[in-house]
């Protein structure tokens, strides 16, 4: 078993985790202003309330792991989209601290402030992961030593901002149907219609990604044509995105709506990864790197997937038994944000 | 603009960690208060025990989520400043991070969810256990990044790779590299040093709440065991820290040197500063000390000298001043808490302490000495450690990012002032709003 290749496709499933997990979270924050008053925004936050921080650990632990198991890419991604992480690291504090302090104070003006800067920092986090996603498909202008040679400007091209856009709605989509499980009365109403909303918009950002990568993007759907098989997963993206649809439209089978807008993210994040593969980072000077290059040695693989083994089922069962626990309508109680 | 690319990324890895590590010891310390607060409540049906507890956990949701927020950035910020260290390391370094995020960090996260906001959802015993899981969870996260940062400090378990900017460590031994020699003291080292912090605070507010004459069942109760804490970690750490300076002494004899203020190796048994002054530039100590009694704690015996920095090279020597301050701050605060925690515990047995305010008002304000002495403490570590990143390894000079000019340090640096700056305000100013409002007694009465 090639360790490199099964860290490769680890470090693809802690970020579809993740994409999930947290997308729920981040899509929630981006919807937060469809509550209106004092106690619907107070629903709208104890609905992840519980939940964020753990589900932002898969990022976290993300990290470490590409750390461990690809330190060149590590070190040659993050050093070469310096500024782009910082922000990231700003938006993603801006969200926390956002939830922590809303309900801190009486204050309407206060209240209100952490509200949008709720949306905000929720919506750029969401943007930025986009623009990072777009910037590794199309390539980063990155020298044989790892030197980044373009300009920051570069990174916010067009085919990486549509990305941003694509990734920002299907959050909005996935927070819909998160809150669709959470929520009742007329605020569902409301959130469900703004969940159809960024759905169409999905749906047409989803198009002109698709374009763009044909043009821009040719080696993305290499592996579609030597592995026709592969086909299935756009299929299967596009079949979740039908009930979702039927989900938020009719307000029925919630459940499955947020399986299904869930089943998305993992769609999109697994056609990245066959795109991606079996590079970590491509560079428009010809200096890409793939797994085997950026990997750490056997040993620390080994190391890895042993503390993996036993890290897994506790983790897993952590997540489980912390979402059973909070499970159901969002009720406002002593500790609520 | 020629700016200094090395110094912009030390300042502001500076910077973020030491605004960072405000917070985690916090977690850890007052995690485990809550811990001893909770059992004795389960135990005995106490209901000022619960509420001290619930009012804990209101304090420490805020807190953690701030840690952790600051605490990504961190982990971020090996890769984005500090690239050609990340390469080097990353075989040894990589996999206690990724332990820390696979082990720990969900064990706290899960749990605090629980902690804070399952007080009605599920059993006393299983909100225990969770507690007890919190506490766990953020020692076990202190445990591992220890373990990375002590590797640095003394490295084993490795061998080098290829040459130059090519240079890699790759791991020998994954055990080695966990009980690196100065993994084990350093980590209990830094968890007394965050008991101190949970002790001091909890004693704080309580001694706060005294004063005013407030929630006096709940203040009792917290001053008590803020004190008893307070004193076992202090005379723990006593032994700890003689441990750890002897573990320096033996292993990186440099640091040692600039903690001690050591220019030149004495002829006979060499002295200990209590205090005083370093002159870099005439190389000279100027203080107040004991005769042979450096030697005495190193050697166990007055005669033996300590290598002075004399017998290190020039070009691999220590800056002095600031870990000689730093350091001789951080053990001037941990005799004062040790004196403090003791007064307190005499007191308290006496039963006088309640009501003897001047002791009190010590308390309120001796919250920031084991804040003060563990960021002190750090400094003198870290800078004691220059100029290696990796002790005889790897030059700080050489481990920052190539591809990162200095302007873009130079914006993020400023950025993260201005956030942390306005993140410190915040944090202040809620952690103040929740204990002036205090626990809720249960028939409201103050």
């Amino acid at each position: 078993m090639d360790l490199a290749v099964f860290w490769y496709v680890a470090l693809g499933v802690l970020l579809t985790v993740y994409a999930v997990l947290d997308g729920f979270d981040l899509g929630v924050g981006i919807l937060h202003l469809v509550a209106r008053d004092d106690r619907e925004r107070r629903l709208s936050l104890n609905a992840i309330g519980p939940l964020w921080d753990g589900n932002e650990v898969w990022l976290v632990t993300f990290g470490g792991a590409l750390f461990a198991a690809f330190p060149e890419a590590y070190a040659t991604i993050l050093s070469a989209l310096y500024l782009p992480f910082v922000l990231l690291l700003f938006f993603l504090i801006g969200r926390a601290v956002s939830i922590e302090l809303r309900s801190k104070h009486a204050s309407p003006i206060w209240r209100a402030y952490w509200d949008v800067s709720f949306m905000l920092a929720s919506g750029l986090c969401v943007l930025v992961f986009g623009v990072f996603a777009g910037n590794l498909l199309v390539g980063i202008p990155v020298d044989a030593e790892g030197r980044f040679v373009g300009a920051t400007t570069d990174l916010f091209g067009p085919y990486p901002a549509t990305v941003g856009a694509m990734a920002v709605a299907l959050a909005a989509v996935h927070g819909a149907t998160f809150l669709q499980l959470k929520l009742e009365g007329d605020l569902v109403v409301r959130v469900r219609r703004a969940g159809l909303v960024a759905l169409t918009l999905f749906l047409a950002l989803v198009v002109a990604v698709t374009v763009q990568s044909l043009v821009l993007v040719p080696r993305a759907l290499a592996p579609l044509t030597a592995h026709p098989l592969l086909v299935l997963l756009p299929l299967f993206g596009a079949a979740a995105t039908l009930v979702v649809l039927r989900s938020l439209a009719t307000g029925t089978s919630p459940r499955w709506g947020f399986a299904a807008s869930s089943a998305v993210i993992v769609s999109l994040t697994a056609l990245f990864g066959v795109a991606m593969f079996p590079h970590l980072l491509y560079s428009t000077e010809g200096a890409h790197l793939d797994l085997w290059q950026a990997s750490s040695s056997v040993a620390t693989l080994r190391t890895m997937s042993i503390i993996a083994l036993i890290g897994s089922p506790l983790i897993v069962s952590y997540t489980v038994i912390v979402h059973r626990v909070f499970a159901g309508r969002v009720k406002l109680g002593k500790y609520s944000y | 603009m020629d700016l200094d690319v090395v110094a912009l990324s030390r300042a502001q890895f500076a910077l973020t960690v030491m605004f960072h590590y405000l917070f985690p010891p916090l977690s850890i310390g007052l995690s485990l208060a809550m811990v001893i607060a909770e059992g004795i409540a389960l135990r005995t049906g106490d209901r000022h025990w619960e509420q001290l507890v619930r009012f804990c956990s209101k304090l420490f949701a805020v807190n953690f989520a701030i840690g952790v927020a600051t605490g990504i950035v961190m982990e971020f910020e090996f890769g984005t400043n500090w690239a050609t260290y990340s390469r080097f390391v990353g075989d040894v370094f990589g996999s206690a991070l990724a332990a820390e995020g696979i082990f720990a960090f969900f064990l706290e996260s899960g749990f605090l969810a629980i902690l804070v906001f399952g007080w009605d959802r599920v059993s006393p015993r299983v909100h225990f256990l969770s507690t007890l899981m919190v506490f766990l969870g953020s020692s076990f996260s202190a445990t591992w990044i220890v373990i990375a940062n002590s590797w640095q400090h003394t490295p084993a378990g490795f061998h080098v790779e290829g040459e130059g900017a090519m240079a890699r460590a790759r791991i020998d031994d994954f055990w080695a590299m966990v009980f690196n020699p100065s993994a084990m003291p350093r980590l209990t080292h830094v968890l007394l040093g965050s008991f101190l912090v949970g002790a001091f605070f909890v004693a704080s507010v309580s001694a706060y709440y005294l004063l005013r004459g407030r929630h006096r069942e709940v203040a009792e109760r917290g001053l008590g065991l803020g004190v008893v804490m307070a004193l076992v970690s202090s005379i723990a750490m006593l032994l700890s820290g003689h441990h750890q300076a002897n573990v320096v002494a033996d292993f990186t004899p440099a640091k040692l040197a600039a903690f001690e203020g050591l220019y030149e190796t004495t002829e006979g048994g060499t002295g200990l500063y209590v205090m005083g002054w370093v002159d870099e530039d005439a190389r000279e100590v100027t203080g107040l000390e004991i005769p042979g009694l450096l030697s005495l704690l190193v050697h166990d015996d007055l005669e033996t000298p300590v290598p002075g920095l004399d017998q290190i090279d020039d070009d691999e020597e220590p800056p002095v001043l600031v870990p000689f301050l730093t350091y001789h701050l951080m053990v001037a605060l941990g005799m004062a808490m040790l004196g403090l925690s003791a007064l307190g515990a005499l007191l308290l047995w006496r039963r006088r302490l309640f009501a003897t305010p001047w002791l009190l008002r010590a308390f309120v304000v001796a919250v920031l000495f084991p804040y003060v002495a563990n960021q002190a403490g750090w400094v003198a570590s870290e800078v004691g450690r220059q100029p290696w990143v990796v002790y005889g390894l790897l030059r700080t000079r050489d481990a920052v990012s190539a591809s990162v000019p200095g302007e873009q340090v130079l914006t993020s640096i400023v950025l993260f002032s201005l956030v942390y700056l306005g993140l410190g305000a915040v944090w202040l100013f809620v952690m103040n709003e929740k204990i002036q409002h205090g626990p809720d007694d249960e028939q409201g009465a103050h």
